[in-house]
């Protein structure tokens, strides 16, 4: 699997890039819009200024004259430390005022005035002209009013704006990064409860996926499920052709190793005898091989929905005992059982446990000296423990942890036939139920002691 | 004893049938289901070995109505299928134990012998000689009133013995017929056993002999 991004992360990156872009542009509109409104405030306080200069002109007979209204200036000064600058031209003479103010850009005609922005005596200042004829109509003049201010007032404001509109942006921008982590998790909490659901499940469990689903998923689950039923099929098909094959293969098995025994018992010299012998022990190997796999599938699969029956273990094992106990009369090995007179429920599939126990016992006996003894005691603790000990050859040398290994057998088989499953087949059993296998070295002498431990 | 085997491979039925009759049992065999109720309807056996896969029909289905005619005789499945599924579904419809093909025939005696002994009220099966009698169901020899067990292979040996007094049994020959072909035993096995039974059957009338170079044979004390 090739691991390409995070959806998560490439959400969020995605939501806070577009949350910070808008910040950005929340800013600078802001920014722009408030000080827009500042500078037409003052262009219009200017305005009203000069517009209150040029009303206090008065013409007396072709001279013009002023008396400044303090008011007028006042009204500008009023903020900050901003200085006023004011300057009266009547028709291009400089009546009063400061002369070295620069001329408006454009000659203002009357009720528009032309506003200007320059560097005057070391500071930006903005201006306004308005243009005004005094006079009677035959005799007007035109008196050009110029008023200036300095904008340090503005500049304050305009500072205070900004940070006002950083912080807001900010603000903003952390607010809007919140709620996108927020909206890529809860966006993706379908796919995470998902996720939950198929990774809960055992290795083993091959039924459809129900969790909700978001309809982005549904074809992908879909999918998911369809493999899965094929899968499922796929494995059923092959526990039939399993057990198929086994039936093909164990009839005729059985017609040759019986016409065996017929022509051992008819043979009489020793070396034919021997061949026979031979032969029959090679049907019974790949007979018990044949057998186990077949318990091997059939335990892998029934692991996958495994039953919860409720069982006594007492019963279960009496009946795994009696059933074996023909097979270890054989060789005159007698079962020595221990189980207490009080049931032990278990709750897990019956069929399973049988087949466990049975190829633990099955192994005993096989395993075991003629004339012997092997005891089967349940013993109930923090576990319940079902043991089988006997006085066979042990396991020698081997390394306990591999006998459960699928085909590996213990180091001392000799020429034991064998599959080397019977123990791996009990092992997956107990470990479907929560339990597992234990081997150790019987504690009373020689031979080995195989414990299968269930949770209580 | 007498067997009713019910099984469709004609090979497989036919070297079973020798097999059982080298051991001195009488066997009818039967082919399909319709065969074997023609059988049972006409004799009584001591032993039913049925096998699953029928051309016409389910062994199980077999099973099923002879437990419903209360039937006494014990059946035995031979199945080839050995899935464990198969195995508790089969008690559970009534047969009394099941032998996977292909099978031992000393393990397919064995449980015969288990479910004869299980069967409450059955006849016993004795054998008697010179005053000793040998029980196979319940694994004892008898004589004066007093009962001694035998072990599983005394007792196999023993009902060979008992079945032919008289006759030398080589020890090749008790060998094939006491130890199973997984077995490694040697003919010193057979002088373990027969000293065995020697001093189990101390105070009866019966004795095992050795016919020097032949074997032995059971004579009358």
């Amino acid at each position: 699997m090739k691991v390409q991004g995070s959806i998560r992360r490439r959400l969020f990156f995605q939501l806070g890039g577009i949350a910070a872009l808008l910040s950005l542009a929340f800013f600078l509109t802001l920014r722009v819009v408030a000080e827009n409104t500042a500078e037409a405030t003052q262009d219009s306080i200017l305005a009203a200024s000069a517009t209150a200069i040029a009303d206090s002109l008065r013409s007396d007979n072709g001279s013009v004259s002023l008396e400044l209204p303090y008011s007028a200036l006042s009204m500008l000064g009023t903020v900050s430390e901003d200085r006023v600058f004011y300057h009266v031209v009547v028709s291009g003479n400089s009546l009063t005022g400061y002369a070295d103010l620069p001329p408006p850009s454009a000659p203002p005609r009357p009720g528009s005035p032309v506003f200007d922005t320059y560097d005057y005596r070391g500071d930006e200042v903005r201006s306004v002209s308005v243009m005004r004829p005094v006079g009677s109509a035959a005799q007007s003049t035109n008196v050009v009013v110029t008023v200036a201010q300095t904008r340090l007032g503005l500049e304050a404001t305009s500072q205070r704006i900004t940070t006002t509109a950083t912080g807001v942006g900010v603000g903003f921008f952390l607010l809007a990064t919140a709620l996108s982590l927020w909206a890529a998790s809860s966006a993706l909490a379908p796919i995470d409860r998902m996720t939950a659901a198929v990774t809960r499940r055992g290795p083993k469990d091959l039924r459809p996926v129900t969790a909700e689903t978001p309809a982005e998923l549904v074809p992908l689950v879909d999918a998911l499920n369809s493999f899965m039923a094929r899968l499922r099929t796929s494995l059923g098909r092959s526990e039939d052709f399993i057990a198929e094959a086994a039936h093909r293969v164990r009839t005729p098995l059985a017609t040759v190793r019986t016409q065996a025994e017929v022509t051992h018992r008819k043979l009489n010299k020793p070396e034919h005898k021997k061949a026979i012998r031979e032969m029959i022990r090679a049907i019974d190997e790949s007979a018990r091989s044949a057998g186990q796999m077949l318990d091997h599938a059939m335990v892998t699969f029934r692991a996958d929905s495994l039953a919860r029956d409720d069982l006594d273990l007492v019963v279960l094992m009496t009946e795994t005992c009696d059933r074996l106990v023909p097979t270890a009369d054989l060789k005159d090995i007698a079962i020595r059982t221990d189980f207490g007179n009080d049931p032990i429920p278990f709750q897990g599939d019956g069929i399973l446990l049988q087949a466990a126990l049975q190829n633990i016992l099955d192994n005993a006996i096989k395993y075991s000296p003629e004339d012997s003894n092997i005891s089967a005691t349940i013993k109930v603790g923090e576990t319940i423990r079902i043991s089988f000990t006997d006085q066979g050859r042990g396991f020698g040398d081997t390394d306990m942890s591999r006998v459960t290994t699928r085909y590996q057998r213990g180091a001392n088989v000799g020429d034991i036939v064998g599959s080397g499953l019977g123990l791996t087949i009990a092992d997956e059993v107990a470990r479907a139920h929560g339990g597992g296998i234990e081997i150790s070295h019987n504690n009373e002498g020689i031979g080995a002691c195989v414990c299968l431990y269930l949770p209580r | 004893m007498r067997y009713l085997l019910i099984e469709d491979n004609p090979k497989l039925a036919g070297a079973v049938v020798e097999r059982l009759q080298l051991d001195g049992h009488a066997v009818d065999h039967a082919d399909t289901l319709a065969g074997a109720d023609a059988c049972i309807a006409v004799a009584d056996y001591d032993l039913i070995l049925l096998d699953i896969m029928l051309p016409d029909g389910d062994g199980r289905d077999f099973l099923e109505r002879h437990r419903r005619a209360a039937k006494r005789t014990p059946v035995i499945v031979i199945t080839a299928r050995s899935a464990v599924s198969d195995r508790v579904g089969l008690l559970d419809l009534g047969a009394d134990d099941y032998i996977t093909k292909p099978f031992d025939f000393s393990e397919l005696e064995a449980r015969c012998r288990a479910v004869l002994r299980r069967q409450s009220g059955v006849a016993a099966n004795q054998t008697s000689f010179a005053g000793t009698v040998l029980d196979s169901t319940k694994g004892e020899i008898v004589w004066d009133g007093q009962a001694t067990a035998l072990r599983n292979r005394e007792l196999r040996l023993l009902e060979i013995f008992f079945n032919a007094p008289g006759q030398v049994f080589s020890k090749t020959h008790l060998m094939d017929r006491l130890f199973s072909f997984s077995d490694e035993a040697s003919e010193n096995a057979i002088e373990v056993y027969v000293g065995r039974l020697r001093k189990r059957l101390e105070g009866s009338g019966a004795a095992l002999e050795t016919v020097r170079g032949m074997g032995y044979r059971l004579v009358a004390r």
